[in-house]
């Protein structure tokens, strides 16, 4: 896993539920990740998926990914090539789909000083979100969730601990 | 110092003496639960290079989302599980027509008090109506769980929610539920354990315990959780039938938050769309429009649901305007109904009565909307696009004010029919 990202940023608001990230309607209906990528926030902002550039960054205010657990809601922006989310705050079960299918996160507010279109660097090592308007510290991921984030997601984090080459 | 439900239940599933907020472990459930995502678990379950489960027992797997299959890709989805169920030997498997997984998985005696369940489904806290811990998880997580038999937690903060006051005439656990998130908001009691506690909720039955749990999901709970009691113990009686331990939180355990209401004077509640939170009386909304009505989903397809529509509708007829989806949440529930006479009482009066299952409540089929138009539901969620067009609305209530608005066409106050 890079520690150090910078990239370009689509802003959002609160409490950006899972059926405006990836909605209910394709859940069972598009298993291929590049079609789901097609729809990425489809109901929010209908021009991202046709505009998102490999290594943007979202940045968020609180709750984000509320809602249902769809896994998809993850899967699309990281297929995608969003490069990490940075919110106010995540959905718990939002959060573990992240760290499950290695998609780097940061909890902090620096939602509050960038607009989108802005660059922000997340350095992961330092726990720090550099934006133009300041930089916003996070707290660092408990070891265990680190080990599912380094092995690449929790699918080769399992394989490892399973002892599966 | 005591602790709290949550606290008790998760030390004593991980082998610990006890356990903080905060702490990580790692235990292994009792239950699995998973729905149509089992076609999706399945793939990225052999991905991890494992052949076969490492506990059958474990798993339960309810096929409800889409049922029966709406075309060839559903059935192919439905297809792939009943082949993944034959080869990993799974005796768990509810195939469709059995009814939602939420309400499927207690009826079937996969819920206890003091149970480890997690689900491959945001609902799945429903089950800590029954003193079980119960928390949502995602698909690959699922998969993980298959493939090891275990998973890990972090220990949540709690929150207690003391209800006290008797219920109004027409006024019932969803707008009590309603008003609670209204109050707290959609991340509230984000990563919280959820402790539901009073004398108003000893009263309640456990139907409508299970609205409460169910529907701290929408405040972003990780579980939540009512007592035991002997009304729980007679729910379980013949359907779960090993001993448990049932689990208490301690009188001097530490909450994060403690909150009062009082019921007594709680009027019909509604959400507006497009977020659960944007909670208001009933008499707020009075005269608004409406296309279409919607009883059933996990959160209000049970007996009590559909007696309080029939309550309502009995020898009338809903406005020519509306069309009333009827959705029990099991066949259990759907023959209890028919043995009441409950069904004939709503079909009579124009409800379309729909198998058991999540019918149209994440927009896949069996009444989707148009844009522009507007749905009255019991279910739990309002988000944009939830139920087909983006372009559409939907306003989340009691069976009793979804009835009453579906007799007059536009949002309407139970108490007033």
């Amino acid at each position: 896993m890079q520690t150090r990202i910078t990239g370009r940023v689509w802003k959002y608001g609160d409490d950006v539920n899972t059926d405006v990230i990836f909605p209910g309607k394709y859940t069972y209906s598009i298993s291929d990740p590049k079609e789901m990528a097609a729809h990425a926030l489809e109901d929010l902002d209908p021009g991202f998926a046709q505009k998102v550039q490999p290594g943007d960054i979202i940045v968020a205010g609180k709750n984000w990914g509320c809602g249902s657990s769809r896994e998809q809601a993850v899967t699309c922006l990281k297929e995608a090539g969003v490069g990490a989310i940075v919110a106010r705050g995540f959905a718990r079960i939002y959060f573990r789909n992240c760290i499950n299918q290695a998609l780097p996160i940061a909890t902090c507010d620096a939602v509050d000083g960038v607009e989108s279109g802005e660059e922000v660097t997340i350095d992961f090592a330092a726990g720090t979100v550099t934006t133009p308007g300041g930089v916003y510290r996070f707290p660092p991921l408990p070891a265990e969730v680190m080990a599912i984030l380094e092995a690449g997601g929790l699918i080769a984090h399992v394989r490892r601990q399973l002892g599966i080459e | 110092m005591g602790h709290t439900f949550v606290e008790k239940a998760l030390a004593r599933k991980a082998g610990l003496e006890s356990v903080v907020p905060g702490q990580i472990i790692t235990v292994r459930p009792d239950r699995l639960l998973t729905h149509d995502n089992t076609a999706a678990i399945s793939k990225q379950f052999y991905k991890m290079g494992v052949q076969r489960v490492a506990d059958p027992g474990m798993n339960v797997i309810v096929l409800d989302h889409v049922t029966p299959a709406a075309d060839e890709t559903y059935a192919t989805n439905h297809k792939i599980i009943r082949e993944f169920v034959a080869k990993q030997g799974i005796t768990a498997f509810y195939d469709i027509g059995e009814g939602i997984c939420h309400q499927v998985l207690p009826e079937k005696g996969h819920a206890w008090p003091g149970a480890v369940i997690v689900g491959s489904d945001s609902h799945t806290p429903t089950h800590g109506a029954f003193g079980a811990f119960s928390a949502g998880i995602g698909r690959t997580e699922a998969a993980a769980v298959m493939a090891t038999g275990e998973i890990w937690l972090r220990v949540p903060d709690s929150f207690r929610i003391t209800v006290s006051g008797r219920l109004p005439e027409r006024v019932a656990a969803k707008d009590l539920i309603l008003h609670v998130i209204g109050e707290l908001r959609a991340d509230g009691a984000d990563y919280r354990s959820v402790e539901f506690a009073g004398e108003t909720i000893r009263e309640m039955s456990v139907s409508s315990r299970m609205v409460l749990t169910n529907m701290a999901a929408e405040m972003g709970a990780k579980n939540a959780v009512v007592e035991p009691d002997d009304k729980t113990r007679a729910w379980l009686e013949g359907r779960v039938t090993h001993g448990y331990d049932e689990i208490r939180a301690d009188a001097d355990a530490t909450y994060e938050r403690t909150i009062e209401v009082d019921v007594s004077s709680l009027a019909p509640q509604v959400a507006k769309p497009h977020t659960v939170d944007n909670v208001v009386p009933v008499t707020e909304m009075l005269g608004t429009k409406i296309n279409q009505a919607l009883i059933g989903t996990c959160t209000n397809g049970r007996l009590e649901d559909l007696v309080a529509a029939a309550e309502i509708l009995r020898g009338k007829h809903i406005d020519a305007g509306v069309r009333l989806l009827v959705l029990p949440a099991s066949r259990e529930v759907l023959l209890a109904a028919m043995e009441k006479g409950v069904v004939g009482d709503l079909v009579a009066a124009g409800a379309t009565l729909l198998n058991p299952g999540c019918g149209p409540c994440l927009g896949a089929h069996q009444g989707c909307m148009a844009p522009g138009e507007v749905t009255i539901s019991t279910a739990n969620r309002n988000f944009k696009g939830r139920m087909g067009s983006k372009e559409a609305f939907i306003y989340l209530a009691s069976p009793a004010t979804v009835a009453a608005s579906a007799l007059a066409g536009a949002i309407t106050d139970p108490r007033e029919v």
